[in-house]
């Protein structure tokens, strides 16, 4: 299944001020599979996520997306190359109502396919739906994140990157997110790449998967592999989701 | 446990009680707020000595008013608010709203008689109890026909809400006509007389609509954008001396300048955007402050071209789209063209109707802007910059866009205030009115066309208002002049707002998308005063 690489991460080093955040991280993500990028707080993966999107810019290291080096490139250049992001936090825009945040994401292509679109966000979230003309600060924690990723899918990405779509959701929530990651991976072919602290999930989803520890990738493989992996089992899983 | 607090004592405090302990606090603050401020006065005395003079009365007075104030309310009003939430134990209704209770039919026939009674006897009035009583029926007058248009609107205010801007157009459109037809006529009236009547047009009409039309501009850039802009009367002096100086150097029309002079401001608006694209909030506000400063005393001291602190004057008219002109020397002058008696009368209300185009012309294409692209990735900007960004959107030209489509708005009001006035010069364009400008958009609503239009109508024809109030001065003494205390009051009406509704007058948001129907959205739509 694994297809032609889509993003290819190599060397990226990060930097807040002189704290160097990542050390030359090494991540490639493959057309039509869901990576999954494990790790403590603070070990770096949602610096990863960021530095992707360009802002914080990598200061060595390249990042390339389907043969274009985007490393470079403003954080808006990035988003038109099909790269959408379900940010960390979410980043709703709380005062507008779940139509125009839906809007918002469809706004590359000018409204475009926004019928056709958005009625596809429905299917997958019916719960959006219910909820269309309330202001999107008032949704609960998981329709917000319902929101954020029905919003970056309505620009139709090559590239879906997800920031820790489980915080601080029910494990019910978790897992119909969860569901409708691997239901848009099979049916359309959606690439996914996830940063997660709940490793068990998302090495379940996750075609492949990386570890990351202290902003260095310390291990990877399969998702079957990390799993069953006697380290990671001890540092992420023992003792926590089941 | 000395950190204990008695609950029984807090809990057994009937309202009575805490009012009188919260008077009296009220009374001891007003006291030591006010002890210097109103008790002492300096003078000079005949020989150029400094005296001081005690009001100690006066002070006692406004003590003992702001404590029985605080009194009532916390004995009275507030009890009477909480009950006003709490429901029937047996028909489980809310209490009549106090407004139903207010506006009822006896009370409004009876209001009518007084006034039709006051209308019919005015002229006879004086003669029959004096000048002094006579001005007082001459207010009650004024009350009775405030309560009963009041009535009206309560008992028609669900076709007023539903029909808002068409009603509020054609009133705006017939209103310099019915005002100089119903004026002009009542020559007794203080206010009556042609002239009295343009001072309607003039002041209040075209007055408002200018700040209005200000306020809409900044509306785009704060109230849409989420730009604090501090600075905004720059633009509004960059349109004002770009058309004083081409028209009066170059000759050129007022209907060329316009949108000459709205670019200018708009080309400004970019320049300013440019360097301070990066900054949000309190800091964005301090570099459009400091904007704003900078043009004002470039206008002072520029002398060669601005004339300095002594301003342009002599700013020619605008024309009836070069068709008929303003000025009586003319050949092609309005009253000769068409035959009419010669007045200053036609001039103040093309004015009126100029401005009110103009400012229909902001609202429009705000309202357009809203529903596009641009507009919705302005009022995105503002709740969210980053997640805009990585939705592909560019922050640098949404930015640059908001800027220069504000200050486009401000160029046009700037140019036709110059024209408006004749008369330009630095004084007019102080932070203050930024400060106004601002206010109005706060206290309106951010983003709410229409609450912004009725705080500019109670902000700038409430400090008008204040000097029509002749009758005070009968009261306090002929030394009392009331616009001298429109600060105090304009900010005593921003403070109750601001407490009373924190998201402004009108707080709801219109959303831009729909799917099937319109629906109403809750009231939180907009920014809010409180974190």
């Amino acid at each position: 299944m694994a297809g032609t690489t889509l993003l290819d991460i190599k060397g990226v080093q990060t930097y807040y001020g002189n704290i160097r955040a990542l050390n030359g991280v090494d991540v490639t993500v493959k057309e039509g599979e869901i990576v999954a990028l494990i790790g403590a707080n603070g070990a770096g993966k949602s610096t990863l996520m960021m530095t992707i999107f360009g802002a914080p810019r990598a200061r060595a290291g390249t990042i390339t997306f389907a043969g274009t080096d985007i490393t470079q490139l403003p954080t808006h250049e990035i988003a038109r190359m099909r790269i959408a992001q379900s940010p960390e936090g979410r980043r709703i825009f709380p005062r507008m109502t779940v139509m125009e945040n839906l809007q918002m994401g469809a706004s590359l292509d000018n409204l475009k396919h926004y019928d056709e679109d958005v009625e596809k966000v429905f299917t997958l979230f019916p719960r959006l739906k219910e909820r269309i003309a309330q202001r999107g600060g008032t949704l609960s924690g998981g329709e917000q994140q319902m929101l954020s990723i029905g919003r970056a899918l309505m620009a139709r990405p090559k590239l879906l990157l997800l920031d820790e779509p489980s915080l601080g959701l029910a494990p019910l929530i978790v897992k119909q997110i969860f569901d409708a990651i691997r239901e848009l991976n099979r049916t359309q072919g959606l690439t996914v790449f996830l940063v997660e602290q709940n490793a068990f999930g998302a090495l379940k989803l996750a075609t492949r998967g990386y570890v990351m520890v202290n902003g260095n990738v310390t291990m990877s493989g399969t998702g079957k592999e990390l799993l069953a992996n006697p380290e990671v089992r001890a540092a992420y899983l023992e003792g926590g989701h089941h | 446990m000395a950190v204990t607090v008695s609950p029984e004592r807090d809990t057994v405090a009937t309202p009575i009680q805490r009012a009188l302990k919260e008077g009296f606090y009220a009374g001891a603050i007003s006291l030591g707020l006010f002890v210097l401020f109103i008790g002492l006065k300096t003078g000079q005395n005949m020989s150029n000595e400094l005296v001081v003079t005690t009001r100690w009365g006066l002070l006692a007075a406004v003590v003992i008013a702001t404590a029985v104030g605080r009194f009532l309310y916390v004995a009275y009003g507030q009890p009477f608010m909480a009950s006003q939430k709490i429901t029937n134990v047996a028909t489980g209704l809310l209490p009549a709203s106090v407004a139903s209770r207010f506006f009822q039919l006896p009370w409004f026939v009876a209001a009518v008689v007084v006034a039709l009674l006051l209308f019919v006897f005015n002229s006879s009035l004086a003669g029959w109890v004096g000048a002094e009583p006579a001005g007082y029926l001459q207010f009650l007058r004024a009350l009775a026909i405030i309560y009963v248009l009041a009535c009206v609107i309560y008992y028609f205010r669900a076709f007023i809400h539903a029909n808002f801007t068409r009603l509020g157009i054609t009133a705006l459109v017939l209103y310099p006509i019915l005002v100089v037809a119903v004026l002009s006529l009542n020559a007794w009236s203080i206010t009556g007389g042609l002239q009295g009547s343009l001072k309607w047009v003039d002041n209040f009409g075209i007055q408002i609509l200018i700040y209005v039309m200000l306020a809409w501009g900044l509306n785009i850039v704060v109230g849409l954008a989420g730009l604090l802009d501090l600075g905004y009367v720059a633009f509004y002096a960059l349109g004002a001396y770009a058309y004083a100086l081409l028209a009066t150097q170059y000759g050129l029309s007022f209907w060329i300048l316009l949108p000459a002079a709205g670019a200018m401001a708009a080309l400004w608006g970019v320049l300013l955007g440019f360097p301070v694209l990066r900054l949000r909030g309190d800091y964005l506000a301090i570099v459009t402050l400091a904007f704003g400063e900078i043009i004002r005393l470039v206008l002072i001291n520029w002398r060669e071209v601005t004339n300095g602190s002594a301003g342009i004057s002599g700013i020619p008219k605008v024309s009836f789209f070069g068709l008929m002109s303003f000025n009586v020397s003319d050949p092609n002058y309005i009253a000769k063209v068409l035959g009419i008696a010669q007045s200053g009368a036609y001039y103040k209300i093309f004015l009126y109707y100029l401005i009110l185009g103009l400012c229909l012309l902001t609202a429009f294409v705000t309202i357009r802007l809203r529903r596009l692209p641009v507009g919705r990735a302005w009022e995105a900007l503002r709740e969210d910059e980053i997640a805009c960004r990585s939705l592909g959107i560019n922050t640098t030209t949404t930015k640059l866009t908001a800027f220069a489509t504000g200050a486009m708005f401000g160029g046009f009001a700037g140019s036709f205030f110059a024209a408006r006035q004749g008369f330009v010069s630095p004084e007019s364009f102080v932070f203050l009115e930024s400060a106004i400008i601002l206010a109005i958009v706060v206290l309106g609503g951010m983003g709410s066309l229409v609450g912004i239009a009725v705080a500019a109508m109670v902000m700038i024809g409430g400090t008008e208002a204040l000097r029509e109030l002749d009758f005070l001065k009968e009261i306090f003494g002929p030394d009392f002049t009331p616009e001298l205390y429109r600060m105090l009051l304009f900010g005593m009406a921003m403070v109750i707002v601001m407490l009373w509704k924190p998201r402004g007058f009108v707080g709801s948001r219109e959303p831009t998308a729909f799917l099937k129907e319109r629906r109403a959205v809750s009231g939180s739509f907009t920014k809010e005063g409180h974190g």
